[in-house]
């Protein structure tokens, strides 16, 4: 019989064995990720928030996941500064804290996130922002699949994905709730690739900047006007995503980007799969 | 991702997991060791349970490079087996040469098999004059396979050699002592988390038949129709495990009927019937030809693959992406992996990094000259 092993927990080593991989200055602490665990690069991050950092930046990260996941400390915010690249499922369950990666992201990021802003100076792969819940994401460049999967909202709580680039498949599947906004900035007048986008979705809204042809989108959407609250609401988001990204985007002016037909899509159905999978109910 | 229930310590335990792939060419045809291919699969650790990890290398044999090396598994500790195999192999083959593959006793595997590694040429006789050697060796490598009870041909390519087992990859790595004693020109890696199969020794990835190998992160629910329509070309699956109808399948398609990677890309990810309908004429002729001709090879379920042949590694998902798949380059170096850290792991400053649409391969050629 083979012997199973877990590879996220074994070699995890213990607290002491990794406290030189933390250096603290005031409210700040540095964490030097090089060879550490998701594991143990997570139970880090704990400590330096109960020690009372409000600002880490974590340095040579390389695919450790789930970073900022176990740091539920409610009515405090912490600002999270990741260089190198995360792994997958980057601010899952996050409430309230704020990540920026100064570079690419993996997939899941902001996996039912529940408040706080995640800001990705690069692009990011599959199901970003999968399930979100609240808070906010920013991504600089382009998205895999699946992007805004099961997005949600309740009341108050909307979540907010802003991407810069385009998309790949199934943007905005099974979407529920919140906003998402594709700015189609990395097309260069070409049209969006994404096929399926909106397939199955029963709520919330999808902004989309630059071309897109009607065969593109699921049957489950439907293209309106955008109206005053629209444009108000998307100028916001754009004023924000060029100060986020302003070192690393000089081309684009807010008249520019604003100047182009947006489209609104919203579901045609708050319920688009009721009669498949069962025989007729009567309720 | 997968989702896997297991019985562990009397307690059930939800595993979210899933396997790692990675391959790395030098597409200059520069022969390197096996240390970067080594730690992007450490990289990836958690990607995979330690059930299985493997390594396809090319360019490893340049001494023997006319022969076929056949690296044969032996399950039994029997010794009748070993002289069975021997036998049947002195009967049909010249043996150049044949020596155990050389292992480290230190390693941290358990119960390995018994490895060897055969250099051979065909001697072909009567009725079998008329294969071609390529077609001769998968007719032997399959006898051994279906009616050698315990015994499998598990790499059967010139100059290149599949090294694989239980344990994490880099158990694997330093059980074959891969970077010590090997250089090659393309790398493919494997970390397994086997869900629907055992995990034993020949059932961990790569997967091979003369130099094609194939390994895979995903599963495969087209198997049975992929099974059967591969045995009407004599191609017969004894390993166990749905990634081994893929390698059967590029030696069918590639070798035997010549189809370029770019039209297979498109027999086992064919376009939607709603894309076809929208195709200009030809286009949508091809297309339309290309589902009913190879529809039993189309492959569904989720898959990312990395297939490797001498001179092409090719990077490929399903059409809907439901695995991960990040293409890398810097200069000549060739990078393709289930996640980006893996490839930033063993290359800090790539000159690009991308993902293309699923079905649409990443392919990395040998330069001429």
């Amino acid at each position: 019989m083979v012997r199973l092993r877990d590879p996220f927990m074994d070699c995890v080593r213990r607290l002491d064995d990794i406290a030189s991989s933390v250096d603290f200055e005031g409210n700040t602490a540095k964490i030097d990720a090089t060879g550490l665990t998701h594991k143990e690069l997570n139970d880090l991050l704990r400590v330096c928030v109960e020690k009372g950092a409000e600002k880490i930046i974590i340095k040579n990260v390389c695919g450790q996941r789930y970073i900022g996941t176990r740091l539920h400390f409610p009515g405090k915010k912490v600002e999270i500064d990741v260089f190198g690249i995360p792994g997958n499922d980057l601010g899952m369950f996050m409430n309230g804290h704020r990540i920026v990666v100064h570079g690419n992201a993996q997939d899941g990021v902001g996996n039912t996130m529940n408040d706080g802003e995640i800001v990705v100076k690069g692009r990011a792969g599959d199901v970003v922002a999968m399930s979100m819940r609240g808070g906010r994401i920013f991504i600089r460049d382009d998205v895999g699949y699946r992007t805004a999967i099961h997005m949600k909202e309740y009341r108050e709580r909307v979540p907010v994905l802003v991407v810069g680039g385009s998309s790949q498949d199934f943007l905005g599947e099974y979407m529920a709730g919140g906003s998402v906004l594709l700015l189609g900035l990395t097309l260069k007048n070409q049209k969006h690739k994404a096929n399926y986008v909106g397939t199955g979705m029963h709520g919330g809204t999808i902004y989309i900047r630059g071309k897109i042809e009607q065969y593109q989108l699921g049957k489950e959407v439907g293209v309106v006007e955008m109206e005053e609250e629209d444009y108000r609401k998307v100028e916001s988001l754009v004023k924000d995503y060029l100060r986020y990204f302003k070192d690393s985007i000089k081309n684009f002016e807010l008249d520019e980007i604003m100047g182009e037909r947006f489209i609104k899509l919203v579901p045609v159905s708050k319920r688009p799969y009721g009669r498949i999978y069962t025989y007729y109910i009567r309720y | 991702m997968i989702n896997r229930i297991s019985v562990s310590d009397g307690r059930i335990t939800k595993e979210v997991q899933a396997c790692a792939v990675f391959g790395v060419m030098d597409r200059s045809g520069r022969r390197f060791r096996g240390g970067m291919v080594i730690n992007a699969m450490k990289n990836m650790r958690v990607r995979g349970n330690g059930l299985g990890g493997g390594f396809a290398v090319y360019g490893i044999y340049p001494e023997y490079k006319d022969c076929y090396a056949l690296h044969i598994m032996f399950q039994d500790d029997d010794p009748g087996l070993k002289q069975e195999v021997d036998e049947f192999l002195h009967r049909n083959f010249d043996v150049v040469n044949d020596e155990e593959i050389p292992t480290n006793e230190e390693a941290s595997v358990e119960d390995p098999p018994l490895f060897w590694r055969y250099f051979v040429t065909p001697q072909k006789k009567g009725e079998d004059k008329n294969l071609s050697d390529d077609d001769y060796v998968v007719k032997k490598v399959m006898y051994i396979n279906t009616c050698i009870n315990g015994a499998y041909v598990f790499s059967s390519g010139k100059d290149m050699g599949v090294f694989k087992g239980v344990g994490f990859p880099e158990e694997i790595a330093d059980f074959f002592m891969l970077d010590e004693l090997y250089k090659g020109y393309i790398w493919t890696a494997h970390s397994r988390f086997p869900t629907n199969t055992p995990g034993w020794w020949g059932g961990a990835h790569p997967f091979c038949i003369l130099d094609w190998t194939v390994v895979h992160n995903g599963e495969i629910s087209s198997y049975g129709t992929n099974r059967r329509f591969l045995e009407m070309y004599g191609y017969y699956c004894t390993l166990y495990t749905d990634t081994e109808v893929i390698a059967y399948a590029v030696d069918l398609l590639m070798r035997r009927q010549r189809l370029p990677i770019e039209v297979v890309a498109k027999i086992f990810a064919p376009p939607m019937w709603d894309q076809i309908d929208r195709m200009q004429e030809n286009e949508r002729k091809f297309y339309t030809t290309l589902r009913m001709v190879y529809a039993p090879l189309l492959i569904n379920g989720p898959f990312t693959v990395i297939i490797a042949h001498h001179g092409e590694m090719i990077g490929l998902t399903d059409r809907i992406r439901l695995r991960p798949i990040t293409a890398g380059e810097k200069g000549d170096m060739l990078f393709v992996s289930s996640e980006e850290a893996a490839i930033r792991a063993v290359c800090s400053h790539p000159d690009r990094v991308w993902t293309p649409h699923g079905g649409e391969p990443i392919i990395g050629r040998l330069r001429s000259n």
